[in-house]
């Protein structure tokens, strides 16, 4: 295949969907920060007039970012990542305390969250590390380093009590598995999650009696010629001491909010004065994101027309909130075609990493599909009821600088990547 | 497989989260009102509900205003509920449940919790209402009658119930609406409409300003006075004269349908349908089984013509040529017919009788041979009878004649096909359905039928839609009003039957009914009354009926009278017709000695007949009772049931 110029050799698909999720991003903003009439876009002063600011910017960025040279990316990925090891340690220093978390720098009136820059240095790291020759991921060694380039930088932010942002790097399980762990991780992680779900819906006890039922069932029919009473033992007394754990975890090291809105989610408490306390309350967010996109109808309000955006009936509608806007003023039409544009994008990239003919390049643009995915699916599952509350943004979409800059950077490093393919050999 | 996992996952999510959002803004969206909508605080304006004057600008009906402590249950915030108990003047179990009734309402929707306020608890109460989160005063107008009569025309305003908010939806909760008479005809021009002023809330419940900078708001528009038809005065008589006795009086301008009088006897104070007691005042009203003060009887009671609706059997006669001026029958006091020798009876007095003299003298032989005649000129009796059902019905019998009350009754008046049915098997003819020539029979009317019917004799041949409504401000009459409508009958045949009917007074059934000084047509009727009660049918006394028009040129008024058990027809329905008449043409009374007997005599005793288990007598002069007699005899029967 022929291209003409290497520099334009972006993929323009990619681009034309982040731009129309960065635009209509912020279209939404707009009208979720509105507060009487627009003097100007780019007033300082208004939350929509910083966003437009900060997507300038992104442009900036962005042109930077296919500037530099393919090769810089892998080459100065440890480096990267140290920094980045390095600014989240220094929140515990410097760092600004924002609603319970300690994940800002306030630099002059302007807040820098390194959270948003880490995920993209971690995944740059996992790359670097994955594609080492010297690196065999089938080895244990090799698997637990890999995992601690992971774990370092969430365990940090874990420590600055942003609890949603942490669950972010378990996206890049999709990377590891992708690059060839086994297929037993996969199944005991499945298989941890349903037990989880089912130690809290279903209580401890019910939970174990099921576990030991199934796993003698499943030994004494399976036709195995040396069949060993130890295996299936250990998996109960495992499995058991797993569904204990969730519920020690679950009631005594969990947040009270955190509890509440597992609780809510699995539907654990049955009196209803205490839901309806429940739904005032700390649900009072999803009670009303639920209820504004309902509103929207199939065509949704239109632009500026809904009421409760207007009315600010959802807190923290221009952030972490912001599909409600779009469910309530564009309706099912436009909030479906949110939710596609994500999937196609994602596909995308899915499907560019898979071209890719470097294997740093293909492990990074997993990272960035897992991230991005991540973010997707636990937002929108949030805002509308899906999932328990779990404060990330929706990535190009909500308000924010560093969320904006972190997410481009991660998305524009892969395209330039991406770009450079033809000269992979 | 390991390249598909995460590509799974993400479709997987994708489909998962298009249905969560079919599920929730298609599946679930409920109506997307903006009166639904709790973010969006509602004002509303009451006009003022327009005025109603009758025809000589009278006001009988304007405004007061009302006071509703409204609620909407959602906003409720923990207050001070002795305080607010005690400003209201309620008490804490009632307080609870008007807060129930409102909030099984609708928790978002505001609801009435307590209604019509007096004017010093609003004064106080609109100080404090600003600690009541949740509750607010909504101004409203009730009426304010300044009459006591006409209250069967004037109607009356109240809560619209759920199926009227549902069936249009300018109504809401606690929104008043015409129920009965001009006030339901005429509620769309009287109403106006009310004002919306739309306010954006913000989630603390704060008005942060007009929503959509006001354009959606509505401003109110007043209602428009309306002018009715009726003649307060002549309404107030014909109430008058209809003490102590059932029935209805409909008084109509001949040359324009418009209702002068429409008096439903007995009535009740339209000043009882007003406000808190309202409710209570129905239910008593409703509760009165004998009178059934709520029914127009006017409009809705059913009953045999009799001898008026004979001018109309002579009208089709002539039309048909089966009769001319001069054909005679001879009345042996009664009418012979069949192969059986079955008999009609008569009370004419027997002879000769012309058309004349058989309107005149009431003469049932005369008629019974008009319609035989008419009947019988066809080839068989089902085209006869369809022939002389149309002329009938083109008078606007039989059907609703389209006025502009919301109640009525269609009558009856049968036809070819009607009796087919009755009779499969029997080749029928005229003289097996006979009864119909002498206004009995299938014949059904109501009052105000049969007062439109006058009103065609009246103007020899055409008549108007009977209507209430004269005058909307600023706004023009439906025009069907205003549209002729011929009878079948030429305009030559009215001529001898008015005269028919001019003699009626002159020398016939009703010459002691004379007005001096007018000359009024007019004709007695009596109508055979049967009534079934629990299960057993029964004859009771007959109802008294006459209509009547004045003057015989260029007549001015025609009017139909019905004295439920009033006997024959000049005994009391006469009596008050001639009345009426007197009263509109010269404004005052010279017949003094017609009007005392008419308020000096009752017919209570034969309204509780039915509900006595005593035996009883009808239709005898010896009944006839006097108001004294009466009230003496009830307070015997009140000490006997007290001592027994």
């Amino acid at each position: 295949m022929q291209r003409d110029h290497r520099s334009f050799r972006v993929d323009w698909l990619t681009l034309i969907l982040f731009l129309i999720l960065v635009g209509f991003g912020w279209v939404n903003i707009l009208s979720a920060s509105i507060s009487g009439e627009v003097t100007s876009y780019f007033d300082l002063d208004e939350r929509y007039g910083k966003q437009a600011v900060f997507i300038i910017f992104t442009l900036v960025l962005i042109i930077l970012i296919l500037a530099i040279e393919a090769k810089f990316y892998e080459r100065f990925a440890s480096l990267i990542y140290l920094l980045s090891i390095l600014s989240l340690i220094g929140l515990f220093i410097f760092g600004k305390n924002v609603n319970g978390a300690t994940s800002w720098y306030g630099i002059s009136g302007m807040t820098i969250q390194p959270g948003e820059f880490a995920k993209v240095a971690t995944a740059l790291a996992v790359a670097k590390y994955i594609s080492d020759l010297q690196t065999n991921i089938k080895d244990f060694k090799d698997q637990l380093k890999t995992a601690l380039i992971v774990i370092v930088p969430a365990a940090l932010i874990l420590l600055q009590n942003d609890a949603g942002s942490t669950l972010v790097y378990g996206s890049f399980f999709f990377v590891f598995y992708r690059e060839g762990i086994p297929k037993s991780y996969l199944i005991t992680i499945l298989g941890l999650i349903l037990l989880a779900i089912s130690a809290l819906k279903f209580s401890v006890i019910p939970t174990s009696i099921s576990i030991l039922i199934i796993v003698f069932l499943h030994h004494f029919f399976i036709k195995k010629k040396r069949k060993r009473i130890i295996t299936p033992i250990l998996i109960t007394f495992f499995c058991t001491t797993f569904v204990f754990g969730v519920n020690l975890f679950y009631k005594h090291i969990l947040q009270a909010h955190q509890q509440e809105r597992i609780s809510l989610w699995l539907r654990l408490e049955k009196d209803p004065a205490k839901l309806e306390k429940m739904r005032k309350t700390f649900a009072y967010n999803l009670k009303e994101s639920e209820k504004a996109i309902s509103s929207g109808g199939i065509s949704g309000k239109g632009f500026m027309e809904g009421t409760r955006t207007t009315g600010k009936f959802v807190p923290e509608q221009d952030t972490d909130y912001i599909f409600s806007t779009v469910g309530e003023e564009w309706g099912f039409m436009g909030s479906a075609l949110v939710v596609i544009t994500f999937v196609i994008l994602l596909l995308r990239i899915l499907h560019l990493a898979e071209l890719q003919k470097n294997q740093f390049s293909r492990v990074y643009g997993y990272g960035v599909a897992a991230i991005l995915f991540f973010h997707f699916m636990i937002n929108i599952g949030m805002v509308m009821g899906l999932i328990p509350t779990i404060g990330i943004p929706l990535p190009f979409f909500s308000y924010g600088g560093s969320g904006l800059w972190g997410f481009t950077i991660l998305l524009f490093i892969f395209i330039k990547l991406d770009s450079n393919r033809i000269n992979e050999w | 497989m390991r390249k598909l996992l995460l590509f799974s996952f993400v479709i997987l999510v994708g489909i998962i989260f298009l249905a969560r959002l079919f599920y929730l803004q298609v599946y679930s969206n409920t109506a997307n009102s903006i009166y639904n909508d709790n973010a969006i605080r509602k004002v509303f304006h009451y006009p003022k509900r327009g005025y109603v004057y009758d025809r000589n600008g009278i006001l009988l009906v304007a405004n007061q205003p009302s006071y509703d402590v409204m609620v909407i249950p959602r906003e409720v915030e923990p207050l001070d509920t002795l305080e607010f108990c005690s400003l209201l003047k309620i008490n804490k179990t009632q307080f609870l449940k008007y807060y129930k009734r409102a909030k099984h309402y609708s928790t978002r929707l505001s609801s009435p919790f307590l209604r019509h306020l007096s004017k010093e608890d609003y004064a106080y109460l609109s100080e404090k209402m600003r600690k009541f989160k949740g509750f607010y005063i909504q101004k409203r107008s009730l009426r304010d009658y300044q009459t006591t009569i006409g209250a069967n025309v004037l109607g009356y305003i109240a809560e619209a119930n759920q199926k009227e908010i549902k069936a249009n939806d300018y109504y809401k909760m606690g929104d008043l609406i015409g129920k009965q008479g001009i006030e339901k005809s005429y509620e769309k021009q009287l109403r106006g409409i009310k004002g919306v002023k739309f306010i954006q809330k913000d989630r603390l419940n704060r008005d942060i300003g007009s929503y959509k900078d006001g354009t959606l708001d509505i401003t109110p528009i007043a209602g428009k006075d309306i002018t009715i038809t009726i003649d307060s005065k002549l309404q107030a008589y014909g109430e008058y004269l209809m003490q102590n006795k059932i029935g209805g009086i409909v008084a109509l301008e001949p040359s324009s349908g418009e209702i002068l009088s429409l008096v439903s006897a007995p009535s009740y104070n339209p000043n009882l349908m007003v406000g808190r007691a309202r409710s209570r005042n129905y239910t008593q009203l409703s509760k009165d089984s004998i009178h059934l003060p709520l029914i127009d009887k006017s409009l809705l009671r059913m009953h045999e013509p009799g001898s008026p609706f004979k001018a109309l059997v002579a009208l089709a006669a002539l039309q048909e040529g089966v009769i001319d001026l001069n054909s005679s029958i001879y009345c042996n006091h009664g009418y012979t017919y069949g192969k059986k020798k079955r008999r009609m009876g008569c009370h004419c007095g027997g002879g000769r009788r012309i058309l004349n003299t058989g309107i005149s003298e009431s003469c049932n032989a005369y008629f019974a041979n008009a319609y035989k005649r008419t009947i019988d000129k066809y080839e068989n009796a089902t085209i006869g009878m369809d022939v002389w059902s149309s002329h009938i019905k083109s008078f606007g019998l039989g059907n609703y004649l389209g006025y502009d009350l919301s109640i009525g009754k269609k009558g009856n008046i049968p036809n070819g096909a009607y009796y087919d049915k009755w009779y499969p098997d029997f080749r029928w003819g005229a003289t097996t359905v006979l009864s119909n020539a002498i206004g009995q029979g299938e014949i059904l009317v109501t009052p105000i039928q049969l007062a439109n019917i006058t009103a065609a004799i009246a103007n020899r041949g055409h008549y108007y839609t009977p209507h209430i409504i004269k005058d909307i401000k600023g706004d023009t009459i439906p025009s069907r009003f205003k549209t002729k409508h011929h009878t079948s009958i030429e305009k030559r045949h009215f001529e001898p039957v008015i005269q028919g009917l001019y003699d009626v007074y002159n020398r016939g059934t009703a010459k002691f009914l004379k007005i001096p000084g007018i000359d009024i047509c007019g004709k007695t009727g009596t109508a055979e009354n049967f009534l079934s009660i629990n299960g057993t049918r029964k004859q009771y006394t007959d109802h008294s009926i006459f209509i009547a028009f004045a003057p015989k040129e260029n007549p001015k008024i025609a009017i139909a009278v019905l004295v439920e058990n009033g006997y024959y027809g000049s005994r009391f329905a006469g009596k008050i017709a001639s009345l009426m008449i007197e009263y509109y043409l010269k404004g005052s009374i010279s017949r003094t000695d017609l009007e005392r007997w008419i308020l000096e005599h009752t017919l209570e005793h034969e309204y509780i007949k039915p509900y006595s288990d005593a035996p009883f007598k009808i239709n005898a002069q010896t009944e006839l009772m006097r108001v004294d007699t009466y009230l003496k005899l009830q307070e015997q029967q009140q000490i006997i049931n007290e001592n027994p």
